[in-house]
């Protein structure tokens, strides 16, 4: 199979086998182990947990390690993410990236201290079921590589930052909330959205960032009509 | 601008579409209804010349396009031409008045 793997400004093409149930990941570990040792590429657990294998696949952003060959077809064309800065070969530089999740406080703040009780959460309470759409996300920037307003605007904060801040306005122990819609707020946060659903389309675990996005609308719409915010 | 403006912003342009998709199905199916047997422009006029109800009604037809336009300008404008900044919220009032003035004149001249 003729696979071209894009090479900062230069395409590169190789020869690899056909295997059986052979992944994208595959692939790129057969050209970097047997064609051409210089080839830079990240991945760590190869099972679609730990988001590190995201690379452009045949044009459409993809988790490479659970990709099949069989589904992208025999001719492969592999370059890194879009939508972040390029370090080497296949690897972007995640910074910007998870420095948005920081900037819309994507980290859990309770109130409560080790000499508290345990908090109790009804796991079919309305909040905690919006909570579980969208808890599963594993980082791997697929959906920030497929968001066309990132592309437009480079302040955006992104399907990810903002689902993983919907799952925190929605978790009834976390108390940074109007901090948070704060955050969210605006032409770099979930406004700027136009609800194209690429990162929905993409999303490798299924979550839809677009849903959660319209929950932050919504959200920063009541506080601002009721003078929360 | 504020993180509030900017949610004002959004608010106003969603609750200014909710308004045009009412205003604009209303705009067509009268203008289709109305044609139907050929109408010349001074026979338009007497109709609608001192209607209180019409003249109310395309004046929120203006506002709905003054306030839902610019709005959505702003993104166009930050998003494919880079423009981004007071100069660009300051042009888009400009153009937002301008919106105004031509739809307000248009109604007083069909509708006063």
């Amino acid at each position: 199979m003729k696979v071209r793997v894009q090479r900062g400004e230069s395409v590169q093409e190789f020869e690899v086998p056909r295997q059986p149930s052979q992944t994208v990941l595959d692939v790129v570990t057969y050209i970097q182990r047997y064609l051409d040792p210089t080839l830079a590429y990240r991945f760590a657990c190869r099972v679609g947990m730990c988001g590190s294998c995201a690379m452009t696949v045949n044009g459409v952003p993809r988790w490479t390690c659970r990709t099949h060959v069989d589904r992208v077809g025999d001719q492969l064309e592999i370059g890194p993410l879009r939508n972040l800065p390029v370090i080497r070969d296949l690897v972007v530089d995640m910074r910007e990236f998870f420095d948005k999740w920081a900037r819309a406080k994507g980290e859990f703040r309770g109130a409560r201290t080790k000499a508290d009780d345990f908090a109790k959460v009804e796991p079919q309470s309305a909040q905690r079921v919006l909570v579980d759409k969208g808890i599963e996300c594993i980082g791997c920037g697929v959906c920030y590589a497929a968001c066309d307003v990132v592309k437009w605007n480079p302040d955006y904060l992104g399907p990810a930052a903002l689902n993983r801040a919907w799952t925190l306005v929605n978790d009834v122990r976390d108390e940074r909330n109007p901090e948070r819609l704060r955050a969210v707020a605006g032409d770099a946060g979930c406004h700027a959205c136009h609800s194209h659903v690429s990162c929905t389309e993409r999303c490798p675990k299924h979550l839809s960032p677009t849903a959660a996005i319209a929950g932050l609308k919504r959200a920063v719409a009541k506080a601002v009509l009721q003078g929360d915010l | 601008m504020s993180y509030r403006t900017q949610a004002v912003l959004w608010i106003a342009q969603r609750a200014s579409a909710a308004v045009l998709a009412l205003c604009v199905a209303v705009h067509l199916a009268t203008i289709i209804y109305a044609v139907q047997g050929g109408l010349t422009s001074a026979e338009i006029l007497e109709r609608t010349r001192g209607s209180v109800g019409w003249f109310a009604f395309y004046s929120v037809f203006v506002l709905a396009v003054t306030l839902h336009v610019p709005i959505g300008l702003r993104s166009i404008c930050s998003e494919w031409l880079r423009w981004r900044g007071p100069s660009r919220d300051v042009a888009l009032l400009l153009f937002a008045a301008l919106l105004a003035w031509a739809g307000m004149r248009a109604v007083v001249g069909v509708f006063a």
